[in-house]
């Protein structure tokens, strides 16, 4: 506006405001933190939202069962998605599913981006066998397909939550680490690394304080794409029947569920809970493929 | 020589390591006894049974009986079959093995067209619908679309069968369904499931590898020469660009194979993987552990191979790894 507030407006623009103005930049992407974003706040939301709760068997009515979507209930409401063969309200019992599914792909990344890169930073800032060892964990593991690994655990641990979170973590923490160590390995030649050396400061805070935020924005990219992958992970696990138990479904789980019934030409059963997932995985992904491109130093021209 | 001594002794590193894990994993944890048995069977039925399975020896005899069994191709034999799990396992791989194959070449055969179009074309629209298709591929989950595949195809316009494998005919002594006219149509809609994910993955590669080709002076050079453009593109730039797409593609076969897990189960087809996910829901763990043990033999065997040509081709990676 005038030349008082700033000499110059490309100063003061921090490195996150600049990140915020090139993802804005495209609509696409936009889009899809926005979709990702509501379909987050409705699964959280989701004892609010839902006009029923699917766990409260007291709330189901069984004489409502296998009704095609829109048919109306008792209180003259329609059911919007339908309803399974008890008579529960599909459309609640996705948001409820959604939180589960939410819940294991946003916890297990958490878990394995914090596993991945403690393993890392510690491969690579301690360097010699210990890398080695490590680096050699890493490749054995990414040479097995997710889906194998995932299985073999679940089929040791069997069904439960946690335990599809677990094998998750195991699953992904080695993408993490490889991040990691890559940029790790570059930044600690760095004059910054060395400059905290010669001040002697403690290992754990030129590791933590000084060496992890650098190593920081390639996670950002990766850690995106795998809460797509664990979401859809853990919903192909729970379709083969050896994820989540039944008592709470995640999306995977009402899919399975209608599998049956879609067979009798009953199709909303599975393909409304396939969609949500559908529409979760893909706006996560666009997110995803758009930060790479902009945090990508080789494609900035 | 080295080099490949090398290989050979990781892959033995890898499936000795697996064994070990393996074996913890699924004797050392975990209790069959109890699922295997009705509720009903008496204290001596349950201990006829423990003893015919080997369970109530101490864990190191369980474990060196283990290491024996896998030395001679022998897990032990299915707690609900009765028969020997390798048999079992054995039996059901050529069905994974042709789903499998089918899949590698709907992917080779849809994406590199589809990759090399999106690459020659990058900013025009057909080139980004490539890609956005190429997105939806990622995220579309396998097990849900074989679903959608089956209501379109199977129960909405009747179309194609949605289980089992149809007519077989015994090729070299195998059971085949390519050859019947019952089996292609039982094949199309699984193979088309399976190979969604990597004719996605194959179009990503082709196209990355056409974009950096297309700006290589050899490619200036015959299109200045005046060469048909096919000629340009069939030749000089599809013979560039299939060196990363061949060797991505021999890597992920033993995904493929993994994979195969999901699309089995959603069309009731008789290979291994569903094998597998029977065999997790009932404990049956001899079928368990061959299975994976097959798996990981299978892997290390396709990750030598892989390896090897790789060394034939490009002399840098030979003398790096001696």
């Amino acid at each position: 506006m005038s030349a008082t507030a700033s000499p110059s407006p490309v100063a003061v623009e921090t490195p996150l405001h600049r990140l915020a103005r090139k993802f804005a930049a495209n609509r696409v992407a936009l889009g899809g933190l926005i979709v990702f974003a509501a379909i987050a706040l409705v699964a959280i939301a989701a004892p609010l939202a839902a006009p029923q709760n699917p766990y409260d068997l007291a709330s189901l009515d069984i004489m409502d069962g296998s009704l095609e979507p829109g048919t109306p209930n008792a209180d003259g409401r329609p059911y919007l998605l339908g309803t399974d063969e008890q008579g529960r309200d599909m459309l609640s019992a996705i948001l409820y599913g959604l939180r589960i599914s939410i819940g294991v792909g946003v916890g297990s990344t958490v878990l394995a981006l914090s596993i991945g890169l403690a393993m890392g930073l510690f491969a690579a800032y301690s360097g010699g066998w210990r890398d080695t060892l490590v680096m050699r964990l890493v490749d054995l593991q990414l040479g097995f397909p997710p889906i194998l690994i995932a299985l073999i655990l679940l089929a040791i641990l069997g069904r439960g939550v946690d335990k599809v979170i677990i094998a998750l973590v195991a699953v992904q923490w080695a993408y993490y680490a490889r991040t990691v160590r890559g940029s790790a390995l570059v930044e600690r030649r760095k004059e910054y690394i060395e400059a905290a050396r010669c001040l002697a400061l403690p290992y754990t805070r030129i590791v933590f304080g000084h060496l992890m935020p650098n190593c920081l924005p390639p996670l950002i990219v990766v850690a995106t794409m795998q809460v797509a992958h664990a979401i859809a992970l853990e919903a192909t696990l729970s379709f083969l029947g050896v994820g989540v138990p039944v008592t709470e479904p995640s999306l995977g789980m009402l899919i399975a569920n209608g599998f049956d019934f879609m067979m009798s030409g009953k199709y909303w059963v599975s393909f409304f809970p396939g969609i949500t997932l559908l529409v979760t995985v893909v706006s996560i992904n666009l997110v995803g493929d758009h930060l790479r491109d902009i945090l990508n130093p080789r494609l900035q021209k | 020589m080295g080099y490949v001594l090398n290989r050979l002794i990781q892959g033995l590193t890898v499936i000795a390591a697996m064994a070990g894990l393996v074996f913890v994993g699924v004797y050392a944890i975990g209790n069959p006894v109890d699922m295997l048995i009705s509720p009903e069977a008496d204290q001596a039925e349950i201990d006829a049974t423990i003893a015919r399975l080997g369970l109530d020896k101490p864990l190191l005899e369980q474990f060196l009986n283990f290491v024996s069994g896998v030395l001679h191709g022998d897990f032990g034999t299915s707690f609900i079959y009765n028969e020997p799990a390798v048999r079992l396992i054995l039996d059901r791989f050529p069905a994974t093995l042709e789903l499998a194959v089918s899949a590698v070449l709907i992917a080779i055969l849809v994406g590199i067209p589809l990759g090399v179009i999106a690459g020659l074309i990058p900013d025009k629209p057909a080139g980004r619908s490539i890609m956005a298709v190429s997105i939806l591929g990622f995220s579309l989950p396998t097990f849900w679309v074989g679903m959608m595949l089956i209501m379109i195809f199977s129960v909405w316009l009747g179309w194609l069968p949605s289980t089992g494998r149809g007519e077989t005919v015994e090729l070299f002594g195998i059971p085949v369904s390519f050859l019947t006219a019952s089996g292609l149509k039982h094949l199309l809609l699984p193979a088309i499931n399976l190979a969604l994910f990597k004719t996605s993955l194959v179009i990503r590669l082709a196209r990355a590898g056409t974009r950096e080709v297309v700006g290589q002076d050899y490619i200036k050079f015959a299109r200045a020469k005046g060469l048909p453009e096919s000629r340009v593109i069939l030749v000089h730039l599809l013979k560039n660009m299939m060196i990363p797409v061949v060797t991505v593609l021999g890597l992920e076969f033993g995904s493929v194979v993994a994979f195969a897990v999901v699309t089995e189960t959603v069309f009731a087809w008789p290979g291994m993987g569903r094998l597998l996910i029977s065999s997790i829901v009932q404990l049956d763990r001899p079928v368990i552990v061959a299975y994976l043990m097959l798996t990981v033999l299978l892997f290390v065997i396709v990750n030598f191979v892989v390896d090897l040509l790789y060394a034939l081709l490009d002399p840098r990676v030979r003398r790096k790894g001696a």
